[in-house]
């Protein structure tokens, strides 16, 4: 009775976990993978087309049934999708898909190849076939591939991304550079503040304590416009610079829109989150122990290295660990003041989400990203522990 | 070495705190005289600096409490954040309490679940739930339950984590002697072990409330216009027109976040408070 009853409270909060965020998760996963639009609008040629050769221009009653099953998918306004989908194996068939069945009944043409043909010529080579029936494949790893500059060719060959359109594999890297070098410098600039936290009087200490948490309760939307009132041309920080001479008037500095934008922005809005763990394990640091560091004959900057120092790395890796996890997930800041060159993995999934449309390749990111931040959420729980997260 | 040399070296990293501190609360600073601005520019002009009365004003203000829209995305922030915090910390508490038992099977690995939103990254959690919420068997994309439910599941953690703190503090022999007085399990809760961690609960309450308070993502992708929050038409704002009734209305979302802070302190010294022994 006692453990069933221990964990049976917990049930409702599980069980509410698992729907609004795994079950969400797993259906992206899946979407990266799986596409059925064109196995389900043309069932028959699909069905037709794992039989055909492959080397030479399928069977007049297969062009037969791709004619029915078009003109049935136009009617049922799937036809855009298959299109598109298509489109994105062969570049340009597009058009060819979507004019076919419009056109297909007006053709006086005798069989329904030389109709296809009379429509479009690309009907008479075997890339589009290649394509479609690539496209009938409910499974595919086109999308991973793609996510990784590669792809997959027509006829099920995998080649490199031409150099131009090689984007995300850089992305991935900016991404973790981003995260690395915002961790740097919320260690640098944080783990001072803490020091100065933990170890001031009383009455100062408590003041500092204010100064983190007012920002980290402040909301995130009201720290990035901060920085874009402070760090644009205009801006209060050119405004001084221009007032001491330090850049003229004219020759106005871009810090915002751009990687320095993202940088800073970043740093500062995550800074709390690396100050408040340093601070936690700080005051649990006895005094005593630098003293006595001292009195053996330590210099301060000893007495530091090797005695407190070592004594705050739990901090260190707690609050390192969670800023850069926050970090290479990052979306809001990036996509408000990173402009074009200061965006990161998060802002590109958004873009194939709401813009490009491309749902599959914005999973495949997706799950990309999902898989390296589990493996730091594994490596947190192991090395600092997820119950002895702390907040503010 | 010399004593001088020691103190040059404390100055200087005195000094360089000193600017950590200015960095990370400085922005915040220059946000709220700048909402006074009389002039629809985002830079101090030199009458301000002068202290000129003419070059404050409260037009961003008026613009706002005249603005429909923005009306409209208050009172969503509000409802939806209220809803999200009630089944939040419902959800939450209860979690906390059942984990806090000794005996729970697989604490780490729950441990880890429930925590999990709090650092899935944003836009993950924003696509899955577009995704799984849009399809028509599900019919949740656009409308407000979609939302709650998003939010509630980001805010929990925060319920967990702060309960789960409390209750560490909590004396598990209250709980028996309640028992031996012939208090039944609803009452032992009801009345002994909620108001003793009731601090932890509105501390997490807050947490869950301030997450669904600046929620951005969730209702930038799945939202309609009928659902825009105050943070969704900031975004707006920023993105599109910027303009200085951001700025009025960021001055008064700083504002909240002192007052949220002030009231989490308070409650964290009240529960240091109780927790200590008689």
């Amino acid at each position: 009775m006692g453990k069933l009853k221990a964990s049976s409270l917990a049930l409702p909060l599980i069980a509410f976990v698992v729907v609004t965020l795994l079950v969400p998760i797993f259906s992206l996963v899946r979407l990266s993978v799986y596409d059925s639009t064109v196995a389900e609008a043309l069932p028959k040629t699909a069905e037709a087309l794992q039989a055909w050769s492959g080397t030479d221009l399928p069977s007049i009653a297969i062009y037969e049934t791709l004619a029915e099953e078009l003109i049935a998918a136009q009617e049922t306004r799937e036809l855009g999708r298959v299109a598109s989908r298509v489109n994105r194996i062969l570049s340009g068939s597009r058009s060819t898909i979507s004019k076919t069945p419009r056109r297909f009944a007006r053709t006086d043409a005798p069989d329904a190849r030389q109709a296809f043909i009379e429509i479009d010529e690309d009907w008479g080579e075997l890339a589009i076939w290649h394509a479609l029936r690539q496209a009938t494949d409910t499974f595919t790893s086109r999308n991973f591939l793609q996510a990784v500059d590669f792809r997959l060719m027509p006829d099920g060959s995998i080649e490199r991304m031409p150099e131009s359109q090689q984007v995300y594999v850089t992305l991935f890297i900016r991404t973790l550079g981003v995260s690395i070098a915002v961790t740097a410098l919320c260690f640098l600039i944080g783990y001072p503040m803490a020091y100065a936290m933990a170890h001031a009087s009383s009455g100062l200490a408590l003041i500092l304590q204010v100064l983190v948490l007012i920002p980290f309760w402040t909301s995130l939307l009201v720290r990035t416009t901060s920085w874009i009132v402070i760090l644009q041309q205009q801006g209060v920080l050119n405004d001084i610079f221009v007032f001491f001479g330090i850049v003229a008037d004219d020759n106005r500095l871009t810090m915002v829109h751009n990687m320095t934008g993202t940088l800073v922005a970043m740093t500062q809005v995550l800074l709390p989150f690396m100050i408040l763990p340093l601070y936690s394990v700080m005051t649990n640091i006895p005094r005593d122990l630098t003293k006595a560091a001292s009195s053996l004959g330590a210099n301060p900057f000893q007495a530091f290295v090797r005695v407190y120092f070592p004594n705050s790395l739990p901090g260190v890796a707690a609050g390192g660990l969670l800023v850069f996890i926050l970090s290479i997930g990052y979306y809001i800041t990036p996509a408000l003041v990173g402009g074009s060159k200061g965006q990161l993995i998060s802002n590109l999934i958004a873009y194939h989400l709401q813009t490009s449309l491309n749902w599959g390749l914005a999973a495949a990111l997706s799950v990309i990203l999902l898989v390296g931040v589990i493996v730091l959420y594994i490596v947190y729980d192991r090395f600092i522990g997820i119950d002895r997260m702390k907040l503010g | 070495m010399n004593t001088l040399f020691w103190r040059t070296v404390k100055g200087a990293i005195g000094v360089f705190t000193a600017f950590g501190f200015l960095f990370l609360i400085g922005p915040l600073f220059v946000i709220v005289p700048l909402s006074f601005n009389a002039e629809p520019y985002f830079t101090f002009r030199p009458e301000m600096l002068m202290l000129d009365p003419e070059a404050f004003s409260l037009r961003w203000y008026e613009n706002l409490f005249n603005d429909e829209e923005w009306h409209r995305a208050l009172f969503n922030s509000f409802f939806i954040g209220i809803c999200a915090t009630i089944l939040a910390t419902t959800l939450g508490t209860l979690a906390a309490i059942s984990l806090n038992q000794s005996n729970f099977p697989a604490r780490r690995t729950v441990m880890a679940l429930l925590i999990s939103p709090m650092v899935t990254p944003i836009v993950i959690v924003g696509v899955s739930v577009f995704f799984f919420y849009s399809q028509p068997f599900i019919g949740l994309a656009q409308t407000y339950l979609g939302i709650i439910l998003s939010h509630a599941m980001l805010g929990a953690p925060f319920v967990v984590i702060t309960v789960t703190a409390t209750l560490a503090g909590f004396n598990q022999t209250l709980m028996h002697a309640a028992s031996s007085l012939g208090a039944n399990a609803w009452t032992r809760f009801r009345r002994v072990q909620l108001p003793l961690i009731s601090p932890g609960v509105i501390t997490g309450g807050l947490f869950a409330f301030a997450t669904s308070f600046d929620e951005v993502v969730v209702v930038l992708f799945m939202g309609g216009l009928e659902q825009r929050t105050l943070p969704r038409q900031m975004w707006s704002g920023i993105r599109e027109e910027i303009n200085p009734t951001i700025l009025a209305v960021a001055t008064l979302l700083i504002i909240f976040a002192v007052l949220v802070l002030f009231t989490v302190e308070w409650l964290r010294a009240r529960t240091a408070k109780q927790l200590q022994p008689q």
